[in-house]
Formats: C-alpha cells, structure tokens, sequence
C-alpha cells in the first residue's frame, strides 16, 4: 500500500522555480497496479524518484505500509529504501558486474551471507526468466533482458513495493511483453504493490488496476482503469479504446442509418452478446462502421461506432444504455462521429 | 678522442639504472596511488554532485590540489630538498627522488580519480542507492568497480608521467636511467650509453602503458573490452 499526499517539489530554476509537483495525492491499494501517465514534464519521474526516497520533496507525505517516509535519514532511510523496489528509468545496472552480481547488490547491502544470497539470486533470476543468463553482463543482454534484470535486483530484497519508471520505454512491442509478463507475475505472484510511470498506453491496458493522470504537475484523473473506461469526459478513455474512425465508415455510409452512436462495451459478456441481442429483441438492423477489440488486463473491452436502422432504433439503443453500455450518440445531421 | 665504452660496460650500467628507475618510479606510483586516490574519492564526494556534497571542502581541497599539480617538477625537487633530507636522511639518490616524486604525483592523481567516478553513471549510482546501499559500499562496490579500468589507466598515465619526471631527476643527480644519459652520456658525450638509456627510458615508458592498457582491458566488462 503506497499513499502519497499533498506532495509538493519545487526545483530551482532560472529565474523563478519549476513546480514539478503540485500537491499530488495518490493511493495505490496493496497487491495492486497502478500506472501514472501524462505527457513529457508532468513530473511523473519526480513523483517516482520522490517515493523511490530519492528526491526529497518540499512537502507532503509519503507512506509505505502505513510509515511516513520523507523525514527518514540516515541508517532508517536507508532501511526504508531497501523495503522499496526500483526499476529506474533508462539503464541502471552495474555494467561491470554480472546479471547475478547486479540481483545481489541489494541483499550485499542487506548484509546477507554468501550462500544464502547465491539461493536468493538464483530465485530471482529464475522469477524473470534469466537463469541462463546468470553470468552475463549487461553489455552482454538485449534490453528487455537488461531491464528485467533491473526488475530482479529491485525485487531481491522483498520489497512490498515496486516502482518502475517506464520500464518498456526504449523496447519493441515484444520485448516489451515479456517485462509486463514479469512485473504481471510481481504482482500476482509476490503480491506486490507496483506503481509503474509509462507514456505506453499497452502497458496500462495490460497490467494496471489503476491508472492516475499527472498534468503540469497535478494528478487530473485518478481511478480504476475500468471505471475511467465508462466515465464520460475521461482524458484517458480514447487512448485506451481501438480507434472508431477507420475505413469502411464514411460520412455517406453513416447517413444510412436511422441512429448512428459510439457503444463502449466491457466484459465478456457484453462483448459477445450485447450487440446482437440488441438487434434481435427490438427488431432492428446493426451494423458495425467502425472500431473494435482490444483487452484490459483479462477484460475484454470493446469500443464500435454502430449504425441502426428500424423503428424501435431508440429503444435498442436504450436497452443497450441500461445494460451499462456506454453510449455517445452522434449527431445525426452532421454523419460523423466527434472524436 | 675517447675510447667508446665497451658494450658490457654499457649493459650493465643501463641495468642498474634501469633497476633505480624502477625502483624510484615504482615507489612513488604506488605511494602516489596510496595518497591520490583518497584524495579523488574526497574530492569527487564532496563535489556538488558527490555522494556529501560539501562545498567549502571541496573548494579548498580543489585549491590545494591544483596548486601542487601546477608546480613543475624541478621546482618541486628543490623546494623539497629540506623535507626530503628531513624525511629520507639524504637529498641525493633515487631514494631522495622518491620524495618530490610522490609529492608531485598525489595531486594528479587526485584529479585523474576524480574525473574518472565522475564518469560513473549518475543512473547507475542512483540504482545502487535504492538498494539501501550505504555510503562506504557505494564508493567501494559501484563507484571504484565502474570506474576500474579509468582508475587504472589513470596510474598507468601517472606511472608513464612518473618515468618522465624521474629522469628529470637526473639534473640533480637523482640516480636512474636519465641520470645516466645526462652525465654519463651527454656530458661526457658519449654516445652509446646515451643511446642505450635514451632507448631503455623509452621502452620502459612503453611497456608501463601497455601493461596499464592490458590490465584496463582485463578487467573491463563492457561490450568495448569483449570485443578485443
Ligand atoms: N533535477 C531537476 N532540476 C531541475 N528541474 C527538474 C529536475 N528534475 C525535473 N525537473 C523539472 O521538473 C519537471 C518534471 O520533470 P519529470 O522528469 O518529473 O517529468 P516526466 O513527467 O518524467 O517527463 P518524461 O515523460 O519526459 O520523462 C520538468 O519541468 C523538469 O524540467
Ligand atoms: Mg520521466
């Protein structure tokens, strides 16, 4: 469990200072993941560096299990950083030590013994998937290795939270599948809390419960990732969904119909059946223009631009609403749909 | 018109001063290295991007060392010369060389180490100090690890520098391979010790830098040393 208030860090700048926290609060419930996203100086590192006790914020608390970090010194910091997990952002491992020696840095500063550490690492490696990798060095390692060998070493000392600052950022959509498929593993596995800072929105669609929106240094949105699907005006909400507006759906094919509208479906069963059902209760003619499928963890989502014609349309549509459906109609005048 | 010096007469005072010039340079790099690299942990700790940032500190260390590396070596020598008999008994000989040797050698390694953990990536630094890592293990297992092969280049530098200023030492009668090519060779004016010395003093300057080079590689793990 990691709650974070109110946190405010200012940096001096030329001239006046650069405010890249503005009292943000975030919790992020134990054995969950959430991630934090938002464009380029957000202040979404400084909010990881902030909880990862690397940067010491002007105000604020910061809590881990219920213990406020941020007046720490000393031999309790460094403790305290040993209970927190960090994959930073870009490439941190020690270059002249290997995949194994970099894992064991933090049960070093642990003060475990020899062996038990080698058991330990051995666990880890084999956790991430890099077994044989053991006695490579990172110069040696492809990204997606190198980064889940960070993911091991900021794992070794059983921390009960994680934190990851775009951990996929300089990797292919491959690579960057098999580090979701470990930090997907932490969490459920480990139970580990994991706050994940990423611009990907493929890695909030596959592994987080949560997401928050930092703009200019303020959280704007903050939810479970399925409830900020279905809230209207959500900022998130059209990055998250397949695009409606592909081919197939021009402005003369839409004018067919009687009701054109935007459908966000979630669930399985919404997504197999709704649509159909829809049609064949009211008696009415759907169409599909636009859109489609994609996955929110386990849950399939759909979003598609629908077309119906018939007389009951308007009940169909409603039926559909009351089934939890999200509805956007479009304008019937205008043909398109508003992005 | 002299007699040329014999051949064997030449070896064996070439390696005799070979052996001093060994002895000299040898001592004062690892005395050198003894001093300088603390002095480098120091400074670059205490830097504004250090681990303990102190400003004061590091200003005044800086300032230290930067006059004592901007000393030439042959004032060095002189302006020694009470401290070294104080220290040593003897003003003259490699062992007395030893002395101005080290002293000038400290604050340049210093600098060297300092700019060599400031190459260490502050990410990778970062890394470690999330790990709990406590300052003593920071500088031993990430800075001085990392930065292994720049710390060794860097007393192989000091070690080739070393040979340089040694020889130098032969104007005051320091003993050692520039000893020799200065009064036995050039005053005397004979050629074949000049030769030899000029030549020995050369190949040990070589050596010394391919063996630094060699163990630079040796223990470098990044994708550069593999490649070999
Ligand atoms: N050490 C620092 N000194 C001065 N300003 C800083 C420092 N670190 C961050 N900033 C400023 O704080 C703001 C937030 O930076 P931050 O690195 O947190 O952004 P970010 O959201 O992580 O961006 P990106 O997506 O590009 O990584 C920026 O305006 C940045 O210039
Ligand atoms: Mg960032």
């Amino acid at each position: 469990m990691i709650t974070v208030e109110n946190l405010t860090k200012s940096f001096p700048g030329k001239g006046d200072h650069v405010l890249a926290l503005d009292g943000v609060s975030l919790s992020v419930p134990a054995g969950t993941v959430c991630g934090v996203v938002g464009p380029s100086g957000a202040g979404k590192s400084t909010l990881a560096r902030c909880v990862a006790l690397l940067e010491r914020p002007d105000r604020g608390s910061i809590r881990v299990e219920g213990v406020d970090l941020v007046a720490l010194r000393g031999r309790e910091l460094r403790d305290a950083r040993r209970r927190i997990g960090v994959v930073p952002q870009g490439d941190s491992l020690l270059r002249q030590r290997t995949a194994a020696g970099n894992v064991a840095l933090p049960l070093e500063s642990a003060g475990m013994a020899a062996p038990a550490r080698r058991a330990r690492v051995a666990e880890l490696l084999d956790l991430v998937g890099l077994t044989n990798k053991a006695g490579s060095y990172p110069d040696q390692l492809s990204g997606g290795q190198r980064q889940r060998v960070a993911v091991a070493r900021a794992l070794a000392a059983s921390p009960s939270v994680l934190l990851a600052d775009e951990p996929t950022s300089a990797l292919d959509p491959e690579t960057t599948g098999s580090v979701l498929a470990v930090l997907d593993r932490v969490r459920s596995e480990l139970g580990v809390t994991v706050l994940v800072v990423t611009h990907d929105m493929a890695v909030v669609r596959r592994i987080c419960d949560d997401v928050a929106v930092l703009e200019a240094g303020r959280v704007v949105e903050h939810g479970k990732v399925l409830d900020l699907l279905t809230q209207p005006g959500s900022r998130i909400t059209a990055s998250l969904l397949p695009e409606v507006d592909q081919a197939g759906s021009t402005p003369r094919e839409v004018g067919q119909y009687d009701v054109v509208a935007e459908v966000v479906l979630v669930g399985f069963a919404a997504v197999g059946a709704l649509l159909p059902e829809a049609a064949h209760r009211h008696d009415v003619e759907l169409a599909i223009l636009g859109g489609g499928l994609t996955r929110l963890g386990e849950t399939p989502v759909a979003r598609f631009k629908i077309g119906i014609n018939g007389e009951r349309s308007e009940r169909a549509l409603s039926w559909l609403a009351e089934r939890d459906a999200v509805i956007r109609r479009a304008p019937r005048d205008i043909g398109g749909l508003a992005a | 018109m002299r007699e040329p010096t014999p051949w064997d007469r030449v070896f064996d005072l070439v390696i005799s001063a070979t052996g001093d010039t060994v002895y000299m340079v040898g001592i004062a790099t690892l005395l050198a290295a003894l001093g300088g690299i603390p002095l480098g942990i120091v400074l670059h700790m205490t830097s504004p991007t250090g681990l303990s940032p102190r400003r004061i500190t590091h200003r005044v260390l800086g300032a230290v060392v930067d006059v004592g590396r901007s000393l030439p070596f042959v004032v060095l020598l002189v302006v020694l010369s009470a401290f070294t008999r104080a220290l040593v008994q003897t003003t003259i000989g490699p062992t007395a060389v030893i002395v101005p040797l080290t002293v000038g050698a400290v604050p340049f390694v210093a600098r060297l180490v300092e700019s060599a953990l400031r190459e260490v990536n502050v990410a990778v630094v970062e890394a470690a100090i999330t790990t709990g890592a406590s300052r003593l293990r920071l500088v031993r297992s990430v800075l001085l690890r990392e930065a292994g092969p720049a710390l060794v280049a860097a007393i192989g530098v000091t070690a080739v520098t070393l040979i340089g200023y040694s020889a130098m030492a032969g104007v005051i009668g320091g003993g050692g391979l520039g000893d020799l090519a200065i009064r036995h060779g050039y005053q005397r004016n004979d050629e074949r010790i000049l030769l030899a010395s000029v030549l020995v003093l050369g190949g040990l300057a070589w050596l010394t830098q391919l063996t630094s080079d060699f163990i630079a590689r040796t223990i470098d793990r990044r994708r550069s040393a593999l490649r070999v």
